[in-house]
C-alpha cells in the first residue's frame, strides 16, 4: 500500500500545491495543514479533483493544543518534595494548572492552539486523508464553515463550536449540542476543569433544580507523564512500527 | 372550517420508540411532518474528556458504554488505535478471537435493532425471539469476561484471555426441575467453542424465523417499503456508513475494503441494497446476521485447531501472568507500573476505524509522548445517521417517524458520548 500513498501524496501536493502548510506521513496515514482562508478551496478541490475524490467527511473534531506536552510529574530528576502520590487541591506545581484538571485560564495568544481535524473518505478510490486546519486567533476562534462541501459536517461542527468554542463561518444553524440548555463555557478546553464549574440538585424547599458551585476538589490518581526513555525505539515495537507502515 | 396551520410538537425524551434519550421537536402539519430537530446531548458523559485523563488502558471500559449494544466492536476500535500508535501487532489468536467476538457483537446489536425495531411498527413476537437468542450469547460475554454486556475484554495488544476450555454450566436448584436443567445444560457440556458451535447452527435456522415473520409480512412490508428513502449521493453527502450506506446500494464495508485483523482470510459477502429505504435495510441486516455466523464459523474452526498465545510477552504493554507476577520481583515491578502509572505512547496521532455493525466506529488519538492521551476523539456512527433524521423524515407521517428512528439503528450511549 506504500505506493498508494506516495501516489496520493503527489496528487495532493500537484492539486493543493504550495497551499499545503505542512505535510506530514505517519503511520500510513497523511496528515495535511492548511490555512483556514484556503480552507473552503482546497476542500472542494479535495472532494471533487480526480485521484482525490473525497467524497465522504468522515470525521470532523476540534482540538485544543493548550496543554499539549505538560506533564504532572518529574522524571528527569530527583524533587526536593519527594514521590508522594497524595494530591491535594490546585497547589501542587506537578498538578499542571493548564492540564486537564486546570482551573487557571489560559490567555497567551499564540495562534497554534485551535485546531479542527478534517477525516476524509473517498468510498470511490478507497482512501483517506487527515486535514489540519489552526484558527488563528486563540481568543476568537474562527474557521469556515464546510457544511456546503460535505452536508454531514453540520452537527460535527455545532460540536466543536459546544464543546471548544470553536465558530464556524458560514454555518447556517451554529448552536450548542451535546450540553446541557444554557450551559456555560466550553468543556473540553484544556482549562475547563474536568469535575466542572456548577453541580445540580434537586431542591425540595424550592421544588427545582438548582444549580450551584462545585463542592469537590479536583484529584488526580495517576499523574501525567511523559517520559523520555525512549522505549518504543530500536526495541522490537519500533520494528513492528516500520512493518505496520510498510503494509498500509 | 379553520385553516390547517403548522404546530410545533415534543416528541420524547421519554418515549418508547425514542431509543434512549432522543429529543425531537417537531413542527407538523397534521400528521406530517415538516420539519424535525433533534435535541441530544442528554446522555453526555464527557467521554472524551474523561479518557484525556486517564492512562490509555483505564479507558476501554468506557468504549463499552458508548454504543452500549455493541460492546465489543467499541473496544476493538480504540485498541486498534493504540496498538497503531504503539506499533504492536496482537497474536493472530488474538486477532481470531477478536473478529469472532465481533461478530458476536454483531448479531447481538442486529437482535436488537430488530427486536426494537419490529416492536416500534407493532410486532412484538420479534422482540421476544430476537431476545431469546441474544441471552445465549451474552452467555459467551460472560464466559469469557465476567460479565454479561460491558466486558473490557480486548487490550491493547491481544485480549485478556485465552477462551475458557469449559462452558459454565447451571447449578441444581430447587426452583428448576431436573428436566429443565437438563436442556439448559444440553449445549454447556464442552467448552465455549462447542457452545458458540451449537449456536451457530441453531441460529441460522433462528434467522428463517424472524424472517417468515416479517419479510413478506403485509404490514412490515406497508410500514417499511419506500419509506426513509436516501440516494446514494445523499448517503455519502450526509456521512452515512454501515449499513445506512449498504442500503442506499454501496458495497462499502471496511471488514473487505480496509481489512483490519483476520477479515482478510475469512470468507463472507456484503448485502447490498437498491432503494435506500427502511425495508432495504431492514433486508442488509438480516443478511449481516448470516454472514456473521457464517464467520463466527471459520473462527471457530481456525480456533479449534490452532492454539497459542493472546498476548504478548512483552510486559511493557501486557500484564505478565500472575503466578509469575508472585513470585518473580521483575514482573510484580511491572505489574505495578502498568497498573498505576501505564506506558507512555509515541508521540503522535492516528485515526483506527472499525466497522461497527451500526457503520464506521473510529478512533482518533492525538499522543504527545504522555501515559494518558492527549486528545481522544470517537466517531460514532450514529451521530453522523441521526443528524439525517431531518432530511429522512421530511414529509413523511408523524408514524413513519419512528421507522425511521428504528431503521437508523439509534443508540444514545455513542451519539452523545
Amino acid at each position: 500500500m506504500a505506493h498508494r500513498l506516495e501516489a496520493l501524496e503527489q496528487r495532493v501536493r500537484e492539486v493543493l500545491g504550495d497551499k499545503i502548510v505542512d505535510f506530514k506521513q505517519a503511520l500510513g496515514e497523511i496528515t495535511i495543514e492548511l490555512r483556514p482562508e484556503d480552507l473552503l478551496e482546497c476542500m472542494t478541490a479535495l472532494r471533487d479533483e480526480d485521484g482525490l475524490r473525497f467524497n465522504q467527511l468522515i470525521d470532523l473534531c476540534g482540538v485544543d493544543y493548550a496543554a499539549y506536552g505538560d506533564d504532572e510529574w518529574i522524571t528527569n530528576e530527583a524533587s526536593w518534595t519527594g514521590f508522594s502520590r497524595g494530591v491535594d487541591g490546585v497547589t501542587m506545581g506537578r498538578m499542571g494548572i493548564t492540564g486537564i484538571y486546570g482551573v487557571h485560564e489560559i490567555k497567551s495568544n499564540t495562534g497554534r492552539r485551535f485546531a479542527v481535524v478534517y477525516h476524509l473518505l473517498s468510498v470511490e478510490l478507497n482512501q483517506r486523508l487527515r486535514v489540519k486546519v489552526f484558527a488563528g486567533d486563540d481568543a476568537f476562534p474562527v474557521v469556515p464553515s464546510v457544511v456546503n462541501v460535505w452536508n454531514s459536517a453540520n452537527w460535527y461542527e455545532r460540536e466543536a463550536f459546544d464543546l471548544f468554542g470553536i465558530v464556524f463561518e458560514g454555518h447556517p444553524d451554529l448552536r450548542r449540542i451535546l450540553t446541557d440548555y444554557g450551559f456555560v463555557g466550553h468543556p473540553f478546553r484544556k482549562d475547563f476543569p474536568l469535575i466542572g464549574h456548577v453541580e445540580m440538585r434537586y431542591d425540595p424547599e424550592r421544588g427545582r433544580v438548582v444549580y450551584e458551585p462545585v463542592s469537590i476538589e479536583p484529584r488526580v490518581l495517576v499523574p501525567r507523564v511523559i517520559r523520555q526513555d525512549n522505549r518504543y525505539v530500536g526495541h522490537s515495537y519500533g520494528a513492528a512500527r516500520e512493518h505496520a507502515g510498510e503494509r498500509n | 372550517m379553520s385553516e390547517y396551520r403548522s404546530y410545533t410538537m415534543n416528541f420524547g425524551p421519554q418515549h418508547p420508540s425514542a431509543h434512549g434519550v432522543l429529543r425531537l421537536v417537531l413542527e407538523m402539519e397534521g400528521e406530517t411532518v415538516l420539519r424535525a430537530d433533534p435535541h441530544i446531548g442528554l446522555l453526555h458523559r464527557a467521554t472524551e474528556k474523561l479518557a484525556e485523563s486517564k492512562p490509555y488502558n483505564h479507558s476501554i471500559g468506557y468504549m463499552d458504554r458508548l454504543d452500549y449494544v455493541s460492546m465489543m466492536c467499541n473496544e476493538h476500535g480504540y485498541v486498534r488505535a493504540i496498538e497503531q500508535l504503539l506499533g504492536i501487532e496482537p497474536p493472530i489468536r488474538a486477532q481470531y478471537i477478536r473478529v469472532m467476538f465481533d461478530e458476536i457483537t454483531r448479531i447481538l446489536n442486529h437482535l436488537m435493532w430488530l427486536g426494537a425495531h419490529a416492536l416500534d411498527i407493532g410486532a412484538m413476537a420479534v422482540f421476544l425471539y430476537c431476545f431469546r437468542e441474544r441471552e445465549m450469547l451474552m452467555d459467551v460475554y460472560e464466559a469469557v469476561s465476567g460479565a454479561r454486556m460491558h466486558a473490557t475484554y480486548y487490550r491493547p495488544g491481544g485480549v485478556y484471555r485465552d477462551l475458557p476450555d469449559r462452558m459454565p454450566q447451571y447449578e441444581p436448584s430447587k426452583y428448576r426441575s431436573e428436566k429443565d436443567l437438563k436442556i439448559l445444560n444440553e449445549w454447556r457440556q464442552g467448552s465455549l467453542l462447542d457452545y458458540l458451535e451449537a449456536f451457530c447452527e441453531h441460529f441460522a435456522k433462528m434467522v428463517d424465523e424472524y424472517e417468515t415473520l416479517l419479510t413478506d409480512n403485509r404490514i412490515w412490508k406497508q410500514r417499511l417499503v419506500d419509506i426513509g428513502v436516501v440516494s446514494p449521493e445523499r448517503a455519502l453527502q450526509l456521512g452515512f456508513t454501515g449499513p445506512m450506506l449498504r442500503g442506499s446500494g454501496f458495497a462499502w464495508d471496511l471488514r473487505k475494503k480496509q481489512p483490519y485483523a483476520v477479515y482478510d482470510r475469512l470468507e463472507f459477502d456484503i448485502p447490498v441494497g437498491t432503494n435506500g429505504d427502511c425495508y432495504d435495510r431492514y433486508l442488509v441486516r438480516v443478511e449481516e446476521m448470516r454472514q456473521s455466523n457464517r464467520i463466527i464459523r471459520q473462527c471457530i474452526d481456525w480456533l479449534r485447531k490452532n492454539p497459542g498465545p493472546v498476548m504478548p510477552e512483552d510486559s511493557k504493554v501486557a500484564p505478565p501472568p500472575r503466578e509469575r507476577m508472585k513470585d518473580d520481583m521483575e514482573s510484580l515491578i511491572h505489574h505495578f507500573k502498568l497498573f498505576t502509572e501505564g506506558y507512555c505512547v509515541p508521540e503522535g496521532e492516528t485515526y483506527a476505524a472499525v466497522e461497527a455493525p451500526k457503520g464506521e466506529f473510529g478512533v482518533y488519538i492525538i499522543s504527545d509522548g504522555a501515559n494518558k492521551p492527549y486528545r481522544v476523539k470517537i466517531r460514532a456512527p450514529g451521530f453522523a445517521h441521526l443528524q439525517a433524521l431531518d432530511e429522512m423524515a421530511r414529509g413523511h407521517m408523524l408514524a413513519d417517524l419512528v421507522a425511521i428512528i428504528g431503521t437508523q439503528d439509534i443508540v444514545f450511549g455513542e451519539i452523545d458520548r
